[in-house]
């Protein structure tokens, strides 16, 4: 059912942890919906130099997460903004369609923790609002 | 990875070799037509009548209340649409339980866009009906009340005894979805006041695709099936003969020394379920602690997912199941568990294990070795359990 990258990312997530003082911290999902992911960034002048994630959900939640951190390490916020659920599904050489939930929920998460960043620096942001990662919640039909 | 533990024989068990061994003539040299009048095909019919006997002693109910099906979902399609369409006059009205498998459930839902009521019967937290909430059910239009002997994710197993009495008294019919107790659990149709009873092969090391409904003699139900005469002209359709010999044999292989293998089975799942709620925190055993499935075992972990876990098993070789959401595809997870009152959160950590007579007790001792670690794992990545250890959510 999963590709070999995923069952690699599920079986080895690379930077799962904590981090203390992150600069920015999102967490999307909850329990009842069977996921929850939670991103820790470490911003210095702009570039996303440490990122760690813990996540509660399946094996495609878990990968994802995982996937989305490796994606983001050593960019600028900017590019970090860039990053969609279909390009870390395809880094992740797919998901199966019932799983393109969690990826979007790795977006999802990576923009929360941006944009708590950016509330903590004072710095206006204009993107979209982040879902709350519940499917029970909204009708967006993820690709 | 070479070896494979399988604790997953409520999801389907092994074909016996002897089972194989009685098919296979059946495939190649004795593949007659039972309808057909020369040699191989009186043959085929015997081989038919012979496995009809077998189903018979294993219920004891007589061979001409016997009828074969293509699975245990089609016995319960038959048992259910045929009997409420057969009795369309007399009522309307229709008592199952909110943790029938789907084939029930599903079957129930359909009757109720065809305009027949349901009453789907709650479950106290271990999963077992009320009789008092079924005798309050029953009103002049019940025709049917039809419960499982025994559930296929939590294993409790419903006074099956007692309801067929109480359907007995007021002159309802009874149909049980014994689809996970058969070969499990000695059973009497009669002493049970059972007069629909499905069954499925492949769950006790019989072939897959073949299932059987009892029914009592004198009881009319409509056919589903529309076309040749077999199977007395309730359910047509050429006999999957090979299929039906390995049932045969399953079965009678399945209710020999019953007894002697519930007991070894339930001395594994009791050591497992003690050693499991005594060295993992935070986990609670779904099902009822005595009257349950020899073989069912279902626990939850909090602050954990299913699917992850049974990933984890897997590659150490370890198969079992899960009522987590992602494992079925749905946004809920199993219906049986948030009957049982499981929050949403506690039914996605859920875990099934099912032991057959091939299990030993080094399987356990494996399971114990394994999962401990995996389900620690997990909890360390969660952000749930963060907070718990951090003391900002109590539990
Ligand atoms: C309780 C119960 N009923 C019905 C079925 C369906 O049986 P089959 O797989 O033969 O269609 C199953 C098996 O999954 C079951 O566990």
């Amino acid at each position: 059912m999963y590709s070999e990258k995923v069952m690699d990312h599920f079986s080895n997530p690379r930077n799962v942890g904590e981090i203390e003082n992150a600069d920015g911290v999102g967490q999307v999902g909850n329990a009842k919906c069977g996921d929850i992911m939670k991103m820790y960034l470490k911003i210095e002048n702009d570039m996303i130099v440490d990122v760690k994630f813990k996540t509660f959900g399946c094996g495609a939640a878990v990968a994802t997460s995982s996937m989305a951190t490796e994606m983001v390490l050593g960019k600028t916020v900017e590019e970090a903004l860039q990053i969609t659920n279909k390009a870390v599904a395809e880094a992740l050489d797919g998901l199966p369609p019932a799983k393109m939930h969690c990826s979007n929920l790795a977006e999802e998460a990576l923009r929360a923790a941006i944009q708590d960043y950016y509330k903590k620096n004072g710095i206006p942001f204009d993107g979209e609002p982040v879902c709350s990662g519940c499917c029970h919640d909204c009708s967006v039909v993820h690709e | 990875m070479d070896k494979v533990i399988y604790l997953d024989h409520a999801a389907t068990t092994s074909v016996r070799q002897e089972v194989v061994q009685e098919m296979l003539p059946y495939f190649t040299e004795k593949y007659g037509n039972a309808s057909s009048i020369y040699a191989i095909g009186r043959e085929s019919k015997k081989a038919i009548e012979d496995a009809r006997e077998k189903v018979a002693k294993a219920l004891k109910c007589g061979p001409k209340e016997v009828f074969f099906t293509g699975s245990g979902t089609e016995s319960d399609n038959w048992a259910i649409k045929g009997m409420a369409f057969a009795n369309r006059e007399k009522g309307n009205h229709i008592i199952t339980t909110a943790v029938e498998h789907h084939a029930v459930l599903h079957t129930c839902q359909y009757l109720e866009k065809e305009g027949f009521e349901v009453t789907y019967l709650p479950v106290d937290e271990h999963g077992v009906i009320s009789l008092e909430q079924l005798e309050k059910a029953i009103t002049d239009k019940t025709i049917l009340i039809s419960v499982m002997f025994a559930n296929n994710e939590i294993g409790t197993i419903q006074p099956i005894k007692e309801i067929g009495r109480i359907a007995r008294e007021k002159g309802i019919y009874f149909h049980t979805d014994a689809v996970q107790a058969v070969g499990h659990v000695p059973i009497d149709v009669n002493e049970y006041n059972i007069d629909m009873l499905s069954l499925s092969a492949h769950k006790f090391h019989g072939p897959k695709g073949v299932g059987v409904l009892y029914v009592r003699k004198g009881i009319k139900i409509h056919t589903l099936l529309q076309g040749g005469a077999h199977e007395r002209g309730k359910r047509a359709g050429t006999e999957n003969i090979p299929g039906i010999v390995g049932a045969g044999k399953a079965i009678e292989m399945a209710t020999k020394d019953i007894e002697d293998k519930v007991s070894k089975i339930q001395a594994l799942r009791d050591r497992l379920i003690t050693e499991v709620l005594e060295k993992i925190p935070y986990c609670r055993l779904n099902g009822h602690p005595t009257q349950r499935l020899p073989g069912n075992v279902n626990f939850s972990f909090e602050f954990i997912e299913g699917e992850s876990l049974l990933l984890m098993l897997d590659m150490k070789g370890v198969a079992a199941s899960s009522g987590s959401a992602c494992t079925s595809g749905a946004l809920d997870p199993s219906h049986v568990l948030l009957a049982i009152g499981l929050p949403h959160e506690i039914a996605h950590g859920s875990l099934r294990l099912t032991f057959g007579d091939d299990n030993t007790e080094q399987d356990v001792d494996y399971v114990m070795e394994v999962l401990p670690p995996i389900v620690e794992r997990l909890r360390e990545m969660s952000p749930l359990y963060e907070e718990v250890k951090r003391g900002v959510k109590h539990v």
